[in-house]
């Protein structure tokens, strides 16, 4: 019972500790953030590139089949009712509110996410982030906030993209396969649609974009540096991305709804 | 170049005081006492496992001491705030044991790194000292390969021309010669002792090569036991009477440093008996 508290004890204590560090690792970045991009926009593009142009592919894809998908059940469910001609409300909704950024979170933490937290890990273990040290260079200024920024700025732009083409997909399903009036698909849409579910969907994505590439990078620069420690901070990335955006994706709708 | 302003001028560039750091449980250094003098290359050596390496990374505050002081041109490297550490560091040219070169950029952009963060040099200008550079290690004609495209000797020798790219006061050595083949150890050996009788740099290098070592050094330390054992010039060293300072200079087999790790009766073991 004893040992079982002392556990107990410390577990808390290191969630603690964990929970600090984190959040001032988070304030070390923000502070540096304005700076980086004023000063050095170039590095912040060849992030951008990194993490959101090279996962345009994997994005376009699973937003087509998302789409799709959710063309083929609200029609097959829609058509109960004799109110197939809502198919592009549902989807749309869907899309823009929750599926969009959701799913690109947890293709981004993916795809993304788990190359910044190696990439990072792998240069600690071979002391190149020590290196930079010893040439009076920050590397959380040159290369722990570029990597964030640019994935803060690609996530919105990647939900956009996955909710146009997991539109086009279910327009290609609905439309093209099934027979929907294409007039009733996107006039339906317009008039359910309003401004604040666009909002709502913009939000989801920032603050997404910022946790998920918030963690890639905490998780790469705290690795263990040797390679089993680097595959665990890749894993952990994966992992913890997944639940943060679940529950947060929760908390955001909760309030909003 | 940035320079702090010191007003310390003494011969002692560095000097740890009654250093004391453990990791853990493990003891690395207890009241240390070593001064790296102004203009000459110092040689740090000794068995492996001694904590050679954390000693260059306490001089260079990655690490910092739990007891005792490091002074670098007469400032407690320790007190200083990350402004000033910076400062500090921009007078210091380290190669580090891999090379550790930034695996993103080409070896040309690798060595101008420093000089594309510190200073406002022209494009040309920046070509020109990089291209010196590379010259002097003999590599001008990789300028142009990725880092994971070079031997382990071709990347220490573009690491070596990063570290001199700023004209440091201080080049420190993390085991230069390792992996290098014979003629490239003979001209980095003749570049570390060149730098230091021409530009009057002061050289920190750590290595177990007893024998190049002893071609360059100025001052040596044999350190062991978290302590300095033995210093003076390699000839000193060399005709040392103390038997860790021999076994280590002459590489025998037998002496107060074992070779082997501490580990039960070898037969014992063999037979299965050490478990019983």
């Amino acid at each position: 019972m004893k040992g079982l508290l002392q556990d107990l004890h410390s577990n808390v204590f290191e969630f603690v500790r964990t929970f600090g560090s984190f959040q001032i690792f988070f304030l070390r970045i923000i502070r540096h953030s304005p700076r980086v991009l004023l000063r050095r926009p170039g590095l912040v593009v060849k992030q951008i590139y990194n993490t959101g142009a090279l996962s345009l592919v994997i994005i376009m894809v699973c937003g087509f089949f998302v789409g799709g998908v959710l063309g083929l059940q609200g029609y097959a469910n829609l058509a109960r009712f004799n109110a197939e001609d809502s198919v592009g409300t549902v989807v749309a909704l869907a899309l823009i509110k929750e599926l969009g950024p959701v799913i690109t979170a947890l293709l981004f933490a993916g795809r993304a996410g788990t190359a910044l937290a190696s990439e990072i890990g792998l240069m600690k273990a071979t002391d190149q982030l020590s290196a930079m040290e010893m040439m009076a260079v920050n590397p959380v200024r040159r290369v722990l906030v570029p990597r964030f920024l640019g994935g803060v700025i690609a996530m919105p732009l990647l939900v956009a993209i996955f909710t146009c083409t997991g539109l086009f997909g279910a327009h290609v399903v609905s439309i093209d396969l099934l027979n929907v009036d294409v007039g009733a698909f996107w006039q339906q849409m317009q008039l359910s649609v309003d401004i604040d579910d666009v909002y709502e969907g913009v939000l989801k994505s920032f603050v997404f974009g910022v946790v998920a590439s918030l963690l890639a990078v905490w998780e790469g620069f705290n690795a263990i540096p040797t390679a089993e420690g680097v595959g665990r901070a890749t894993t952990r990335t994966v992992v913890i991305t997944a639940i943060s955006v679940l529950i947060l994706d929760f908390m955001i709708t909760a309030v909003m709804i | 170049m940035l320079r702090l302003t010191m007003s310390d001028n003494s011969e002692n560039l560095i000097e740890i005081q009654d250093l004391m750091y453990s990791r853990g449980t493990r003891v690395i250094f207890k009241d240390m006492n070593l001064t790296i003098k102004r203009g000459e290359v110092t040689a740090l050596m000794g068995p492996s496992g001694t904590g050679k390496t954390t000693l260059l990374r306490l001089i260079t505050r990655q690490l910092v001491p739990q007891q005792g002081r490091i002074l670098v041109d007469g400032v407690d490297i320790a007190s200083l705030n990350r402004r000033d550490l910076y400062k500090m560091r921009q007078r210091f040219g380290m190669l580090f044991q891999n090379g550790a070169l930034l695996t993103d950029i080409n070896v040309f952009e690798n060595v101008a790194f420093p000089l594309r963060e510190h200073t406002q040099l022209s494009n040309r200008l920046i070509r020109h000292v990089v291209l010196t550079k590379l010259h002097a290690v003999g590599l001008r004609g990789a300028a142009d390969m990725m880092p994971a495209a070079l031997s382990g000797g071709m990347a220490r020798r573009v690491a070596l021309a990063r570290a001199m790219v700023m004209d440091p006061e201080i080049l420190i050595y993390d085991e230069p010669f390792v992996g290098l083949d014979p003629i490239s150890m003979g001209v980095i050996v003749r570049l570390v002792k060149r730098m230091n009788d021409v530009l009057g740099i002061t050289s920190v290098i750590v290595s177990h090569d007893v024998a190049e070592v002893s071609t360059v050094a100025d001052r040596s330390y044999l350190i062991s036991d978290g302590k300095v054992a033995a210093s003076g010039s390699p000839d000193e060293l060399n005709a040392a009477t103390s038997e860790l300072v021999r076994q280590f200079m002459h590489g025998m087999a037998d002496g107060p440093v074992a070779f082997h790790f501490d580990a039960p009766n070898y037969a014992e073991q063999l037979l299965g008996r050490d478990s019983e």
